[in-house]
């Protein structure tokens, strides 16, 4: 992968993130458009010094993901995408990092380090290509495939219940938790971007549709006929209209959503419940993230939540630098020597 | 006020003292002030710690004691003694579980206080051996300690649980008189310690005092032992345990190689203290993450190497099998990380707490496919502070992960340092890669490592990681003459550093009918045992291997010159398998795997009987 020696000075454009290497996924695979998106988005995001990009996955078709973009990256081991790139971070906070990764990789078998990299707000970027199924070992059900789904492991239906990501992030306190879809360009692009903006753990996870092994999965949300009514795209401070027509909305009855008509007057936007992607408290999150569950409620797009609080590298240089200024720079002969010693002449 | 006696002093050249208590008694804390205040006025010594790996079991029972033993002398101490001279028992489980010991005709020192009905009957003497006949083979003294300390420590406002938590202070200040050794370190130490509250400086520093003065003027000893200032090379001295000097070894490389230092760690029993001690460091820039789990240590010190900095993790053997997976990263993206194993007794959770070396295997060959990596031992805890530059340097310079393994005794255990100056210890220069005219993440140097071009570095992005690797270009590679070239120059690599180690040195005549060759912690016993053979007559070598892999250029020709070669170790015979293998000879073993340091006898009576009564003679 020879670089080109010259720096770039004009405005970057998308194929200055492209590297030469041929992209490798199937055919049709959503991966490509999720590509595409933060190719065409990062030069918005990101005006200057891209080499200080790094992007790091795990293990899975989703972790082939750095290879692809013409910046630093790193092809980790199953599950530890989070952690590594916590240790790329720690070690250079002026580092954009971001993360590829799969619901195997991530919620599987790297779930120990999602939910810590959530807990302890580390500044990196996370974008979780969410398929429901395992596809580069060819089609075993994963953490979030829906209960009873048939795969090759499960011929008779799989037993276990699925993770819900946005909740297990909530949870786990992340700053900013978001969602989009790979068909949806236009609002993936828009993510992609809030994502990059966001200091602090950011997660987006992306319904991504694996035509080998679960194709279809996530028709109801991008096939044209049906998306407006499945899918509800939340915009802070505005009321959650969805539908074709614009004609539904989510009211919130104490804890508890619902769908209602506001075609017929009995209901209307102002019954709505308001996003507040802001709020200081991750219940309102945390319905939404569960609105997922239930048939008769669409699944929301777009941020969830978002808040700031001190980064883990933001912490550890305050730290440094606090102990810096009680005990001056440390000097090394003065630690060795510093102890209780003794002379031997 | 009694009169004092003037007491008769004895002159030694060494003693083995073992202090033991229930794990709440303080056992841990009076032997390091014994063992500090020993060393600071000049003794040479050696420690070994054994606690429990239960923190708090329940009190007088046998699983609860806690010992702490050291060997100190006027002439070189390389092991914490084989059996005691001196016990200090505080109750009967500790006395049940250390009598059989003790030399005989050796001094034990009880606290008759404990000695009742209920604390008899939990380790089931059926009679109280301080009344009974059974301890005629040895030199008893019952000291009340208990209630002696309560006494001197009336009127203080202080719970009757804080009062018996001074004892240890009192029995200390026994052993400082019976050992003619001043109190000023531990008083300032105790002041230090209990800084914010006055009455615990007061209760602790009177109830050492107690014991001191109760030495003074009691006629219950008729006897003081003097040990004289061991001659050691000039210079200034500390007291050091091993985990303590492999920490201050990374921090002394981070500065000499001006990269900042990353410690990514797992807690685990006995590797811990290197976290604990770094984590202090933090003027000098040192970040250490306490991580979620032992993968997550080793993965983020991946990722801040990648980032450009001296990237560690620290851990023991169940946490080594843990980062397997990670190592073969670091060996694929050609990273520098140092990995410290602080052995401890296995497989599984096995002795938490106690030492083993036999995790050696694991270390050069425990990863899937052909994965080499540099493999370095500590011999003695001050060799950990140089081992860990050594191991530090090694990574740097040829991009690979390093192995050092150490070991519980080494981490736990004590001995006097001579601290170096800054210009006795090696330079280890980095250059990172800027230069983008020619990059390609897997050219090589003369040495074959890869050149390190760090995220921020304009021009030069790339990407590594765990798929194999195409030669020079470092794209992702299948070619079958590829990855077998690859894997050759991964190997070669590593083999190559053998030039840049010194030779295996012999303690002794360069051949001969016996070498006593070992690696890591066994150094001090094997020492030991050798020249006490010598003593008697006979003639024989010793070899210690701080390189496990590669081993020295010479080692093969070592081996080949004597006629008999034994390989002590603490495992099931890990080394003679290597050297087997690697040189074709015949290798005669001494295995014990009891989690403690190799006794210098064991090892004597093998050479004894290798040599068949004597060569020399």
């Amino acid at each position: 992968m020879a670089n080109s020696p010259e720096t770039i000075t004009r405005k970057y454009i998308a194929k200055d993130f492209i590297s030469d290497q041929d992209v490798r996924w199937c055919p049709g695979c959503g991966d490509y458009s999720i590509l595409a998106q933060v190719q065409r988005t990062f030069p918005d995001l990101i005006q200057t010094n891209k080499e200080k990009i790094v992007w790091v996955s795990g293990i899975g078709c989703s972790s082939r993901f750095p290879y692809y973009m013409n910046t630093y990256g790193f092809h980790g081991i199953h599950g530890r995408a989070p952690i590594i790139a916590t240790g790329v971070k720690i070690a250079n906070p002026d580092l954009a990092v971001w993360v590829a990764t799969g619901d195997g990789d991530l919620l599987s078998i790297g779930g120990n380090h999602f939910i810590h990299a959530c807990r302890k707000n580390i500044d990196i970027k996370v974008l979780l290509f969410n398929n429901r199924i395992y596809g580069l070992t060819k089609g075993q059900y994963s953490p979030t495939s829906e209960k009873g789904k048939v795969t090759k492991t499960t011929p008779f239906g799989s037993v276990d219940y699925p993770f819900n990501p946005l909740s297990l992030a909530l949870g786990a306190d992340a700053t900013f938790v978001a969602r989009s879809i790979d068909r949806n360009p236009k609002h993936l692009q828009e993510m992609i971007k809030r994502v990059g903006q966001h200091k602090g753990f950011a997660l987006l996870e992306i319904f991504q549709n694996c035509n080998i092994f679960n194709d279809g999965t996530f028709e109801l949300l991008t096939n044209k006929d049906t998306k407006d009514d499945h899918v509800l795209v939340l915009e802070h401070g505005k009321p959650m209209v969805f539908g074709k027509n614009h004609d539904k909305g989510i009211k919130l009855d104490g804890a508890h959503p619902v769908t209602v008509d506001i075609s017929n007057g009995k209901y209307s936007k102002d019954d709505l419940w308001v996003h507040d992607e802001f709020s200081d408290t991750p219940v309102h999150a945390m319905i939404l993230a569960h609105l997922e569950d239930r048939l008769d409620l669409p699944s929301p797009i777009g941020v969830f939540r978002q808040y700031i609080k001190e980064t883990y590298d933001e912490g550890i240089r305050t730290q440094i630098n606090k102990v810096i200024d009680k005990k001056g720079k440390g000097d090394l002969e003065k630690v060795l020597f510093g102890a209780n010693t003794w002379e031997v002449s | 006020m009694a009169e004092t006696k003037e007491k008769d002093f004895r002159v030694l050249t060494s003693v083995t003292v073992r202090f033991a208590g229930d794990s709440g008694d303080g056992m841990q804390l009076t032997g390091s002030q014994f063992s500090d205040t020993t060393a600071w006025i000049g003794n040479d010594l050696n420690t070994l710690p054994d606690y429990p790996a239960e923190i708090r079991a329940p009190a007088g029972t046998i699983y609860g004691v806690s010992g702490f033993q050291l060997s100190f002398g006027s002439e070189d101490i390389n092991t914490p003694g084989d059996l005691p001279d001196v016990l200090v028992a505080m109750n009967p489980a500790a006395l049940r579980k250390n009598l059989k010991e003790i030399k005989s005709g050796g001094v034990i020192i009880v606290n008759s206080d404990a000695f009742d009905q209920k604390n008899l009957k939990l380790v089931n003497f059926d009679s109280n051996p301080l009344e009974d006949d059974s301890l005629s083979g040895y030199e008893l003294h019952k000291v009340p300690i208990s209630s002696l300390t309560a006494n001197a420590l009336e009127g203080l406002p202080l719970s009757p649980k804080d009062v018996a938590r001074c004892k240890n202070f009192f029995a200390l200040g026994l052993m400082y008189w019976l050992y003619d050794r001043p109190l000023k370190n531990t008083e300032d130490w105790i002041k230090d310690k209990f800084k914010t509250k006055p009455e615990y400086v007061q209760a602790n520093t009177k109830a050492l005092q107690a014991g001191y003065n109760f030495g003074e003027m009691t006629e219950v000893f008729t006897t003081r032992y003097k040990v004289e200032a061991a001659k050691l090379p000039k210079g200034t001295y500390r007291n050091i345990s091993g985990n303590e000097a492999t920490a201050l070894g990374f921090l002394t490389a981070s500065v000499k190689s001006g990269i900042p230092l990353f410690l990514g760690s797992y807690p685990i029993t006995p590797a811990s203290e290197i976290l604990q001690y770094l984590s202090a460091y933090k003027n000098f820039g040192v970040k250490t993450v306490q991580a979620e789990d032992e993968i997550a240590g080793i993965t983020s010190a991946i990722g801040a190497a990648f980032a450009g900095n001296l990237a560690l993790t620290t851990t023991s053997g169940p946490g080594l099998s843990l980062k397997t997976e990670a190592i073969g990263l670091a060996v694929m993206t050609e990273l520098p990380i140092v990995i410290v194993n602080v052995q401890r007794g296995g497989p599984s959770t096995g002795l938490p707490t106690k030492t083993e070396q036999a995790d050696l295997l694991q270390a050069l060959y425990g990863r899937n496919g052909e994965a080499p990596v540099c493999v370095l031992a500590a011999r003695t805890p001050r060799d950990c502070f140089y081992m860990a530059i050594e191991a530090s340097r090694i990574a740097l310079k040829y991009m690979t992960p390093v192995i050092l393994l150490t070991d519980g005794y080494l981490g736990n255990g004590s001995e006097p340092w001579r601290i170096p100056h800054m210009n006795e210890l090696p330079d280890i220069s980095v250059k990172f890669r800027t230069d983008p005219e020619g990059y390609y993440p897997y050219l090589r140097d003369k040495n074959l490592a890869r050149p390190w071009a760090i995220p921020g570095t304009a021009g030069l992005e790339h990407r590594i990681g765990g798929l194999e690797k195409a030669d020079i270009y470092g794209t992702v590679n299948y070619d079958p003459d590829n990855h077998d070239k690859m894997i050759r120059l991964r190997t070669e690599k590593v083999k190559g550093i053998v030039n840049d180690i010194p030779e295996l040195k012999i303690d002794g005549e360069k051949e001969g009918d016996l070498l006593v060759l070992g690696w890591g912690s066994t150094y001090g016993s094997i020492k030991d045992a050798v020249t006490k053979a010598r003593n008697s007559g006979l003639k024989l070598s010793q070899a210690h291997l701080r390189y496990l892999n590669p081993m020295p250029k010479n080692t093969g020709q070592v081996l080949k010159s004597f006629k008999k070669i034994l390989v002590p170790e603490i495992n099931l015979g890990q080394l003679s398998h290597l050297l087997r293998s690697e040189f074709l000879i015949p290798v005669e073993q001494l295995n014990r795997v009891r989690g403690l340091p190799l006794k210098v006898n064991d090892i004597l009576e093998k050479i004894n009987s290798l040599l068949g009564g004597g060569n020399g003679k």
